[in-house]
């Protein structure tokens, strides 16, 4: 395949930053499309440019590190499927590619198509755990009854990868999706109950901190997440909130 | 509510969206079967109109608590917008919207502003002549000299005459319809409910925002075409 790459460059968090335009040839429909970014950067450094620096690291769909947003979709056209597993095949011989990083406040660019997702982390910091006292006596797990139903629901949640394709889909690079998927990993099991007022109110409360949008419900985070993480989340998040918000003490 | 006031959250300014949004949603649907009643009856709609007009409760009570819905509701709107809009500093040079959201959806503003811009023309058609005859010229018999019965019906009639006041009208109810085929749902979801019965629901908002708007729709072109 012969394609017409445009791929945003920037130099720093500081520069301004453009889309640079490289052809590319000999693409095999069969590659990844880190593979064949891969060889667009073998073709730079063969031409003695600078190749362009993408976040990518397991390469499985598992890690949520690949956050490329192609022709105007987080990990481009396909779906369920973070960039890593897009492959070429979903592109036709000729096509001009748009290639740019996720943008929102809450993700500043670091260079060219790395962001810096820290906001996610911090997101978590403030509460995304579960506090375990691990004075060696811990309670066996399974000692605790849990319905079928609520632990396929909180696993469901839990595949979140954090990649914050859903913050790069939404109108309002708002957070809600990745922050629902935390809060109800949690919340629906026996473990997260104990923490979950303050989980969920320490939680919307960085979000927010950090720039994200406020939710419109217009269910793009949703479509574009690769793992298929769905607006019940949100919902239940806005319960909690709303639950923890009129009988918190603090 | 939490820390710092009770709006300061993104999740509890969608919550006040959502409640002042289906206080508007009742409304409607009020004001629509009141009016139906023009193309039904004309003596119940003036006796309505009049009860409405001169009900103490209506005139001081219900009527500031919908000025009020009204204004939250869109002083909201744009304070979401803004702050949505600067969530994202630097913009998409390709942003494929339509793959993953509906038109409504991603624009509830556009929509909401069109609603807007109706009010003001609706304002001026109805309600200003309104307070003007009740608090200005302190008539609230609700008739005009020389004719028989109330006058609300013969009013409205002559309202619609005017085509392209209609047309405004028609176009106005068709956004206000876009803005509730998004907004009855999304009203549900903010307030986390999202369950067993959103299948129906959303069938049922659909529904909704297709029949509300069609019925002011047929009124005003009924009493056009009727005159
Ligand atoms: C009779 C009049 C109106 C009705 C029945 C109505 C109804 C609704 C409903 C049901 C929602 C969804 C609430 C939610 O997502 O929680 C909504 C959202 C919205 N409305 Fe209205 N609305 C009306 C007038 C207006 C006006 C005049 C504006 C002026 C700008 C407006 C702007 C908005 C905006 C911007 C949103 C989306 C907010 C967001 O989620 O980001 N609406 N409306
Ligand atoms: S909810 Fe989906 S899109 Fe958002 S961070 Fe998690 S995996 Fe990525
Ligand atoms: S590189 Fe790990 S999910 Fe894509």
């Amino acid at each position: 395949m012969k394609l017409t790459l445009k791929v945003w460059r920037q130099k720093s968090a500081n520069d301004k930053g453009k889309i640079e335009t490289y052809p590319i040839d000999n693409i095999s429909e069969h590659m990844s499309f880190l593979e064949m970014m891969d060889v667009l950067n073998e073709q730079l450094i063969t031409e003695g440019k600078i190749p362009v620096s993408f976040d990518h690291d397991c390469r499985e769909g598992i890690c949520g590190m690949c956050s490329m947003h192609i022709n105007g979709e987080p990990h481009g056209p396909d779906r369920g499927v973070a960039t890593c597993q897009l492959h070429m095949r979903k592109f036709k011989d000729g096509d001009t590619i748009y290639i740019e990083p996720f943008r929102a406040k809450g993700f500043p660019i670091i260079k060219d198509l790395v962001v810096d997702r820290s906001a996610f982390d911090r997101i978590q910091h403030a509460g995304g755990f579960v506090s375990v006292n691990t004075s060696g006596n811990t309670q066996d797990a399974n000692a605790l009854p849990i319905p079928k139903a609520d632990a396929d629901t909180a696993f469901d949640s839990a595949t979140c990868i954090g990649c914050g394709a859903c913050v790069a889909a939404c109108k309002n690079a708002s957070a809600m999706l990745f922050v629902s998927a935390k809060v109800s990993q949690f919340s629906l099991l026996p473990q997260g109950k104990v923490e979950a007022k303050r989980r969920v109110l320490h939680m919307v409360e960085q979000m927010d901190k950090e720039g994200f949008g406020n939710c419109t419900n217009t269910g793009a985070c949703e479509v574009e997440c690769p793992k298929g993480i769905s607006l019940e989340n949100i919902a239940r998040m806005n319960r909690e909130y709303l639950k923890a918000s009129v009988s918190s003490s603090k | 509510m939490s820390k710092s006031g009770p709006l300061s959250s993104s999740i509890a300014r969608k919550m006040a969206m959502a409640l002042s949004a289906f206080f508007l949603m009742f409304f409607l649907l009020q004001h629509l079967t009141i009016n139906m009643t023009s193309v039904i009856d004309g003596d119940t709609f003036n006796d309505l109109s009049q009860f409405m007009g001169t009900n103490f409760l209506v005139q001081y009570i219900l009527q500031p608590v919908l000025l009020l819905g009204v204004v939250f509701h869109f002083v909201i709107g744009f304070v979401l917008e803004l702050k949505n809009r600067s969530a994202r500093d630097v913009r998409y040079v390709k942003y494929k919207g339509a793959a993953s959201a509906t038109w409504m959806s991603r624009n509830m503003i556009l929509t909401g502003l069109v609603i807007l811009a109706f009010m003001g023309l609706h304002f001026y058609d109805f309600w200003i002549p309104e307070l003007k005859t009740k608090f200005i010229d302190g008539d609230w018999s609700g008739m005009v000299a020389g004719e028989e019965g109330y006058r609300y019906l013969t009013e409205l009639k002559h309202k619609f005459e005017n085509p392209v006041r209609v047309g405004i009208y028609v176009v106005s109810f068709i956004l206000l319809g876009l803005h509730l085929a998004h907004g009855f749902n999304s009203a549900f979801q903010s307030m986390g409910a999202n369950n067993k019965y959103t299948k129906g629901l959303k069938k049922f908002g659909i529904a909704f925002s297709v029949l509300i708007p069609l019925g002011f729709i047929f009124i005003a072109l009924f009493h056009h075409f009727n005159h």
